[in-house]
């Protein structure tokens, strides 16, 4: 291990980021985290306070300042609601990748980030390897919201209602697509994401029939690999800029008019992630793509020219706000605009519907119970409306909310806005893969 | 140094989970929001119960160790900042609202409750707890009640002090000391809770407040004056107070406050303005319609060049929301802010604005002035960033100054934020070498061992 002065040295490159924080604690009013425990080092401001101890040598304990940095469920509470304006989510990735570099990522970690996250095709395989051996393994108990749980007692399960892995992911179904658009429709790369790919294909391939459905030309290269948050969270720098580099490779900017997915997290990641953190060498291809990056709400609202219209109707359907769709790029009027267009459901909005679910990616697999005990919250809130449905437009949000929703006994399906749009369009189309042209 | 053996006591008479004895846990209560430098704590503790609560301050007692109690750590004068090696009490695991009475109007509750947490339990009632300070979303009653915490409606409503009914605390030894009553009337053995309000965790720790609730007023009505010249705004302040109205709140902004907020919220502020008023009257009806009349006349009279009455209650959000966005706006302009609450009697408040800009020249600092105007607490703001040693030599000078200055205009060195660390060493300037002595000396017959947040208001006796 390196002395500690050259951790200073590191860190000090966030020192101007850190200065920003002016110890106001107003982020004790929002985080989600802090709400359950009561605990400084739970919130955003003594986090940072952590990271300038470290830097100004009041402490020297870089284990101890990365096991509280990992408390945290990365959501932007805090910073959309920071005074000062502080860099938050910047600089606590900055920092897991600094601390990460100097104490080493953890073996389980790093096999799973450099082994298999940073090579999609072996990903893949495994993957389909594990969901045949799934049915063996688990049982279904909720048949609305679609969870299984597990038949054995299976520590890392920890009682989780889970939904399964798909039998035949959507790269399978469709492995690659490149279709022309529809008179004068603009021409869209669609970004799968890893959940939506093995867990959600049903999401994709609604998604592709309504882009389908408006003429819109599709783009989706074969070989895709993970936008590379989870490596990004675990402080994994070297994996995020091969799934980085990996990805730009395949979609270059000038093939298409806009690059739409169906996972909050990932167009966040792409769209202020990738050019912020990426290399100097893919810089100006990362920002272009970010710049024509959103999310399908987003694009079938603002620029396909969906619009309600269809009149509501006697299914309740609630919203839930992902927080990299709301906080990180402002977007939660399209989702709910997309569902109006879809006509026949009475939207009634939850109490604080954009508070965060709890999952916040491995902070789930790593804080399991302080991960639930602010996922029932939610569950409570999307109970308490009485719907049928509940939409949102994050997978990772859409497995924690079935997880409570499941483990609680509602039957309360989990839905993506792009669904419930789909649903309402007539069956024109061909199955989405099939390359056909509507004409 | 606090023994393996003391934090195993804690655990035992608080409970494992209720003590943080990680260095990397303790850093993170060395600080509040003064910008001051941070001091390590020796052991954190978090009671969830009365008990456990008295008996952190009994443990701390019997070993003499100093003990800092902290709400939510958002103390501008350094009240919560620790003694090397202390503990800190963290009071935001006791957070039950205890009694709501909408009959005898009063509420009793724990100090870990956050204020805006009860001001909208108070109001789904249709009652009103009016002391409303600017880190009200995370403040706690407990912090607001120990620092006398102000305000925008200090003018009409009074401060948190003119709401606290009762109190039960722990002394120095965990020894329950109960003051006040639930009762409107009460004269009762001396009154601590008197002593204790603004105390600043020096004298007890408190386990139990009884506050006083009020009826919700029935109608408001918010406007928006401009001037182009900082006078004229200042004197129409003087001149609606001596015209008898007391609006509910009558905020100031000077132009670098306006420009600051506009280029940060683009809400179409006008940037050439020299000052606004932000002002709300609240009552019944027709006194309000009556009030917001002779407020505009006023306005007019002294040369207010335009005057936004809010027709709805979005039109009054946005004026508040252009008052409420002051301090971001600021504090994004440097690293370091440092906010001062020196107050002058309202009167003099013309002359206060003069004297901040003298000093902000003097000094050639960067200084936004805002704040609470109807009751003579200005907010100078000082933007700057700490690591310049030089400037920030500058602003330790104008801090002095503007205490001086308010000072000689028969003002006070805090209206709301306390004295703390901050401001200690300056309480001979307004006071007297007596009054500090007999402070002292109740400091020392309360806390023989000097245990309860040595150091804070009072100089330590040589």
């Amino acid at each position: 291990m390196a002395d500690l002065a050259a951790l200073r040295n590191l860190l000090r490159r966030l020192e101007e980021e850190l200065v920003v924080c002016m110890r106001c604690g107003m982020c004790q009013a929002v985080c989600p985290v802090f709400a359950r425990t009561g605990r400084e080092a739970d919130v955003a401001r003594g986090k940072l306070a952590l990271l300038d101890g470290l830097l100004q040598a009041m402490i020297a304990d870089p284990e101890g300042v990365r096991d509280r940095l990992e408390r945290c469920l990365l959501c932007g509470s805090c910073a959309a609601n920071c005074p000062s304006g502080v860099n938050v989510l910047g600089i606590f990735l900055k920092a897991r990748a600094i601390l990460a570099g100097y104490l080493g990522l953890p073996p389980a970690k790093k096999a799973i980030f450099r082994r298999l996250l940073a090579h999609p095709r072996l990903l893949d395989r495994a993957l389909e390897f594990a969901s045949v051996f799934q049915k063996l393994l688990a049982r279904p108990v909720n048949e609305i919201v679609g969870t299984s749980c597990s038949r054995i007692q299976a520590p890392l399960l920890a009682g989780r209602h889970f939904r399964p892995l798909a039998a035949v992911p959507f790269h399978r179904r469709c492995p690659s697509r490149e279709t022309p658009p529809r008179g004068a429709g603009p021409r869209v790369a669609f970004f799968t994401g890893c959940l939506i790919d093995k867990i959600f294909p049903s999401v994709a391939e609604a998604a592709l029939r309504v882009l389908d459905h408006h003429g819109a030309g599709i783009f989706l290269p074969a070989g895709q690999g993970c936008c590379g948050i989870p490596a990004l969270s675990g402080g994994d720098l070297e994996s995020f800029h091969r799934l980085v580099d990996l990805n730009l490779a395949l979609f270059d900017p000038a093939r298409f008019d806009a690059l739409v997915t169906c996972c909050a997290t990932c167009t966040s990641t792409l769209k202020k992630l990738w050019p912020a953190l990426s290399g100097e060498k893919h810089l100006p291809r990362a920002r272009a793509l970010a710049e024509k990056t959103m999310d399908i709400s987003q694009f079938l609202v603002r620029h396909l020219g969906v619009a309600s219209g269809a009149g509501v109707g006697g299914r309740v359907v609630t919203v839930h706000d992902p927080c990299h769709l709301r906080k990180s790029l402002g977007v939660f009027l399209e989702p709910r605009e997309l569902i109006a267009a879809a006509g026949g459901w009475t939207l009634r909005e939850m109490e604080a519907p954009d508070d965060c679910c709890g999952m916040g990616g491995s902070f789930n697999l790593a804080h399991y119970d302080l991960s639930k005990a602010i996922g029932r919250l939610k569950r409570e809130r999307i109970a308490a409306t009485g719907c049928e449905v509940v939409a949102t437009g994050c997978p990772a949000c859409m497995l924690q909310i079935s997880d409570m929703l499941s483990q609680a006994g509602d039957a309360i399906a989990v839905r993506h806005p792009v669904e419930l749009y789909a649903a309402s369009l007539p069956e024109e189309a061909g199955p989405p893969g099939s390359g056909r042209l509507l004409r | 140094m606090i023994p393996q053996t003391l934090i195993r006591e804690f655990e035992a008479r608080l409970g494992k989970e209720a003590v943080l004895a990680a260095e990397a846990d303790r850093l993170t209560y060395a600080y509040d929001a003064a910008p001051l430098e941070p001091v390590l704590p020796g052991l954190v503790v978090r009671p969830t119960s009365g008990e456990a609560l008295a008996a952190a301050v009994r443990l701390c007692g019997e070993n003499g160790i100093p003990l800092t109690v902290r709400g939510a750590g958002t103390n501008l004068s350094g009240g919560t900042v620790p003694l090397p090696g202390g503990v800190v009490i963290v009071t935001n695991g006791l957070n039950r609202i205890l009694e709501l009475h909408e009959e005898d109007l009063y509420a009793v509750v724990e100090p870990g409750v956050v204020t805006a947490r009860f001001a909208a339990a108070v109001q789904a009632r249709g009652l009103f707890y009016p002391p409303d300070p600017g880190s009200q979303a995370v403040s706690t009653l407990g912090g607001n009640v120990a620092e006398n915490a102000g305000g925008l409606r200090g003018l009409k409503y009074g401060v948190t002090r003119d709401y606290v009914m009762g109190l039960e605390f722990f002394d120095a030894r965990g020894e329950t000391i109960k003051t006040g009553s639930r009762t409107v009337k009460c004269a009762t053995g001396y009154n601590l809770a008197g002593l204790l309000v603004g105390s600043e965790g020096t004298l007890g720790v408190f386990h139990r407040i009884t506050l006083k609730l009020i009826p919700l007023p029935a109608a408001q009505q918010a406007m928006m004056a401009v001037f182009d010249r900082p006078e004229g705004a200042s004197e129409t302040v003087a001149a609606i107070i001596a015209a008898r109205i007391v609006p509910a709140t009558l905020e100031f902004m000077d132009n670098f406050t306006i420009r600051a907020i506009e280029d940060y919220s683009h809400a179409g502020l006008p940037v050439e303005a020299a000052a606004m008023l932000l002002i709300e009257v609240d009552g019944h009806p027709a006194q309000v319609a009556e009030d917001a009349a002779r407020v505009e006349e006023l306005c007019r009279r002294h040369g207010a060049k335009s005057l936004r009455v809010a027709r709805d209650a979005t039109e009054r959000t946005k004026v508040w929301e252009a008052r409420r966005s002051a301090l971001s706006a600021l504090a994004k302009l440097k690293p370091t802010l440092v906010l001062e609450d020196a107050t002058v009697p309202r009167s003099r408040i013309p002359d206060m604005v003069r004297a901040i800009g003298e000093i902000a020249r003097e000094y050639r600092l960067s200084i936004g002035t805002f704040g609470h105007a109807g009751d003579g607490n200005l907010h100078p703001t000082i933007l700057t960033d700490k690591r310049d040693r030089e400037e920030w030599g500058r602003v330790e000078q104008a801090i002095a100054a503007i205490f001086d200055r308010a000072l000689d205009l028969g003002g006070t060195l805090s209206g709301e934020h306390g004295t703390g660390i901050a401001k200690a060493c300056f309480l001979d300037r307004e006071t007297t070498a007596a009054t500090i002595l007999y402070s002292q000396r109740i400091k020392k017959a309360l806390d023989p061992g000097n245990i309860l947040n040595p150091g804070k208001i009072i100089p330590a006796p040589a």
